[in-house]
Parts: structure tokens; sequence; C-alpha cells
């Protein structure tokens, strides 16, 4: 039952930034999950220094997708890309805080895919990331 | 308990044949296991079928010599036979074992389809279909260039037979392929009706019957079907085994699936000449204790008896549209009660499948979450995923209550 502990359905229900994209953005990446249809769409600005100054998720998903998306959302703005690019699987878990089956990962780690395809395309370095790792 | 009054079965003896059935999931949550749709479970009688198979009798089976070799092979045999008379084909060399239902389509596209299918050729299909009937054959679109056809469903669901007539009157229709029970609305398809109007074409047909065999009494001379295929798992048997039904004549004419051990006559550097049906279609070692362990379900089911399962589950399906139709915000896909059977597919309001199916699950309460393998039937009805409850012979109206009473909770958790 943690899984739906209030800050997650919080987060799934209302979550934050989330609309229209950004126009412009300096990052912007899409991507789904076909096995349960979700979808996120990431645009995000960042200011003159090179840090995180707005995020806009867009699309469809279920709870634990959705919490993602808002939570790391919230938590990128202010960090560089080289930041974001080394936020990992285990750091999303503990920003979320509960504990998933293999399955619901694939849900949660929908956003930190797109967000890093999206940093590391705007730096044109090969991205890999293996959802098994 | 109304339950022991009408359903034909005896549940709490069907049940004790179940002991997966009887544990705790979570904590105080006794499982409910409502997925049989995607996988049933296996009576006693199929797990001890194939222990005393593997334990007494196991050895590679045809042209050994020895008697573990024989004893092996009758047992595989004997379940042919099972499951010949189970769906009453004609000849028992119309049974060709396969891997599942999935493996039984691939095996009439790859050999019957690329033989025959090729450029102006129309091959119908359905928007009820699960991926194993559309996707195998776009594959050999790509490489033969015949047109596909899709039948609509209407709103509730049903086929759109009118569309099916035309298709058939536009004519070049080689063959058509229709599931018989939809795994995803439930809708029992007029398969008798189809397949006569099909062969007054000049068309073939082939009946998807992963979720019909299971669940109800299918006869393949009266219905005429051509093909049939279905999975072993859905059933009461193991995984890994299925049937391909094909009539004779067609079967004969087509060339083998794969090349390999026992589907030859003779094989030289220069060529090789194919086995005598069913054997020409099963390349090398087969699962042959999971063959025992069919055997076994058809037997099971066949003490139960086909009609009394359908009635029962009748009994199962149509309290849970019943009673899931009182749950506020609840949207119920799939044709009414008595033009269906087998599953219940739903909507909670806006809340996304997977986490109404894990919330049910704390609860103890196993459903599907997802698009069940239909895709373009989920974009058809305008949804990413549903949840599915479905049933088979253990299921009693307690646990579809219990399934009600999740669903409550669901609700509660959503602030609903």
């Amino acid at each position: 039952m943690d899984l739906y502990m209030e800050n997650i359905l919080d987060h799934g229900q209302n979550p934050r930034n989330f609309g229209e994209p950004l126009d412009p953005a300096d990052i912007h990446y899409h991507d789904d999950n076909p096995f349960c249809g979700d979808r996120l769409f990431l645009t995000a600005q960042l200011d003159e220094s090179g840090h995180i100054k707005a995020v806009r998720w867009q699309g469809e998903g279920c709870t634990i997708s959705k919490a993602s998306a808002s939570i790391l959302g919230e938590e990128i703005i202010g960090k560089t890309l080289d930041e974001v690019k080394h936020i990992d699987k285990e750091q999303l878990l503990d920003m979320l805080g509960i504990h998933l089956s293999p399955t619901r990962l694939k849900c949660a780690l929908l956003s930190l895919k797109v967000l890093k395809a999206g940093a590391y395309g705007l730096s044109d370095e090969t991205f890999v990331m293996d959802e098994d790792e | 308990m109304t339950q022991t009054i009408t359903s034909p079965l005896d549940i709490k003896a069907i049940r004790a044949d179940f002991p997966i059935l009887d544990q705790e999931v979570h904590p105080g949550k006794r499982l409910v296991f409502l997925d049989s749709a995607a996988s049933s479970q296996k009576p006693q009688q199929v797990s001890d079928a194939m222990s005393q198979y593997n334990q007494h009798e196991h050895a590679n089976i045809h042209r050994g010599i020895h008697v573990l070799s024989e004893r092996a092979t009758n047992a595989y045999e004997a379940a042919r036979d099972k499951v010949r008379a189970f769906i009453n084909a004609q000849s028992r060399r119309e049974i060709i074992y396969v891997r599942n239902a999935t493996e039984g389509i691939n095996l009439v596209v790859a050999t019957w389809g690329r033989h025959n299918l090729g450029p102006g050729d129309v091959v119908v299909l359905t928007e009820m279909e699960h991926h194993a009937n559309i996707v195998p054959w776009q594959i050999l679109q790509a490489e033969r260039g015949f047109t596909i056809k899709y039948i609509p469903i209407t709103d509730t669901g049903e086929l759109d037979l009118d569309t099916y007539a035309r298709f058939l009157r536009e004519g070049a229709v080689k063959i058509v392929s229709v599931v018989q029970v939809s795994n995803v609305l439930g809708t029992v398809n007029p398969v008798a009706d189809m397949i006569s109007q099909a062969h007054a074409a000049g068309a073939l047909f082939m009946v998807d019957g992963a979720q019909s065999v299971p669940h109800l009494s299918v006869d393949v001379q009266a219905l005429d079907a051509d093909f049939l295929a279905f999975s072993a798992h859905k059933m009461g048997g193991p995984t890994g085994i299925g049937i391909l039904y094909g009539k004779r004549a067609l079967l004969e004419a087509m060339p083998p699936y794969q090349g390999g051990g026992d589907m030859i006559k003779r094989v030289t550097f220069a060529g090789s000449t194919w086995n005598d049906l069913p054997h020409k279609f099963e390349a090398g070692t087969p699962a042959i204790a999971e063959g025992v362990g069919l055997g076994a379900a058809v037997d099971y089911l066949t003490n139960l008896g086909m009609d009394r399962v359908l009635a029962h589950e009748r009994i199962v399906v149509d309290y849970a549209l019943d009673r899931l139709s009182e749950v506020p915000g609840l949207i119920l896909f799939g044709p009414d009660p008595g033009k269906r059977n087998g599953v219940a597919t739903f909507a909670l309001r806006d809340i996304h499948a997977h986490d109404v199916a894990q919330l049910l699950d704390a609860e103890g309460v196993a459903v599907r979450a997802g698009h069940h393998c239909a895709m373009p039937l989920h974009e058809r009805l305008g949804v990413p995923a549903t949840a599915r409850a479905s049933f088979y012979v253990y299921n009693t109206l307690e646990e579809v209550d219990a399934l009600i009473n999740a669903l409550y909770h669901v609700r509660k958790t959503y602030g609903l």
C-alpha cells in the first residue's frame, strides 16, 4: 500500500510542471512505454550559466510515472546539465521513497530516461541507458 | 450463497484440485485469482500426470527401441488422441502439436500463406484480434504484397457483419482469420455463420480458439473450420504446448514449417522428402511432458463437461458485469451479457489501469492491466489501457464480491 503514499498520490494527481511545452526550449525529448501506453514529452530551458531554469512535462501515464516526472522535474531545477546526466536510478528511487516491482520500475524510470536522453541529446554525446542497470 | 444452487459445477471440489488458489498473497489477504485469460491455473491432476511421466516414463519419443521410449511415445500420442476427440477432429493426423496458439497461427501464415498469397489477394481479419493474429500476417504482407482488411467492431463491441459480407462480395478473399472469443471484450463471435459465408465466397477460415476452446465446446467438424489454433496453458494445461488443427487435405498440400528431425521421411544430400501428417509439421524433440499434461487437462475438462463449464462461467461473468456496473465511475467494455464470455474489461474513471491493478493486488485480487496484446483494439476503444478480470471453472461469486470491495478501496485511495 505504501506505493500509493500521500506524496506519490499528490504528485500523481497534481503533477508539477505539467502543461503546454516550453517554446523556445533548450531540451526537448519524447519517449513512451509501449507496455502501458505511457507517453512523456519534456521541454526545458537553461539560464545563461547553463542551469535548468524551467521544466515542462506533457503526456499521459499512471500515477507512478506522473509522480516520478513531477518529483524529478522539481529536483532538477537549478541543476547543470552535467549534474542532470549523473542522476541515476537509485537517486530517483530515493526521491520517490517507494519500493517498486520490476514492472512498475519501468513506469518510474520513463521520466529519467526522457530527461537523460534530452540532456545528452543537447550535448551531443552518445546516450545509453540500461533500464536493468 | 446462491452459487451452490445455480452453478452446475461442484466448485468446492474443483478448488481442492487447485492448491495454488489456497494461499495468502499479502498479510491477511487471500488470493483472488482473476487472470485466467492470460494463463489459467493447473489442477493437481495435470501436475501429477506430468510428474508421473517425468519420474517413470521419460525418454525421447518415436523410433526409440527401448521400453521408456515406447512409454513416452505412447503417453505423448495418447494425448493427441484426447485432443482429437475433444475438438471432434476427423483424424489424429489433423492434430499438430505447436508451442501455443501464436505458433499455430504463425505456422499457417508461414506455410499456407507464403505458398498461396500474393499481390491482389485479400486476407480478412478483425479489429478485435490479438496481436498473434495480426502481426504474422503483416510480416508476410511485407514479403508477398497482399491486402489485409479488418472487419470493424460496433460501439457495443461486436463484429460489423455487414462489412464482412461486403469484403467477401468485393472478392479476392483467400482466407479469413478471426478470434472466436475476444480476449478483451469477451465477445463470442458467430464463427459458424462466418465460416459458411467465407466458404461460399471461396475463402478459407482460421479460428483463433485461444479464449474459446478452454471455455466452451468447440467442434471443428460442426463449425467446418479449416484451421483452429489454441494453447494448453489457458485450459488448465502447462505452458509450452498448444495445438494447430487443420483439415487434412490442406495440411497435406502445405509445405513444412520447420526442418529437422522427425519431420522427414528420407534425407539425402540432394534433398529430402517429408514425413506423413502430423509429423511433417513437428520438427525436433517436442515438449513431451507438456503434451502429456495437455492430455490430462483435456481429461479434466471432459470430466467436468464443457457445457457445465460454460454454464458456470456464464453465471460468474454475468454476476461480475452486474456488480461492476454498480461501481460509480466504472466503464465496462464489450457487449451485453449473453453475447460474451470469460472476461470483464473495465476502466475506473481516469485512473490508469496499472494503478487499479496494483491497488487490487494489494487486496489480493489478481487482474490484468494493459492493452492485453490488442493495441489496435484499444486505439479503437479510445483508451490507452484497461483492467481485465477473467474467470474460469474455479472462480466463485464471493471472489467477484472481493473484486468489487477492492475496487471501492481504489476509489477511496484516489479520494473518489
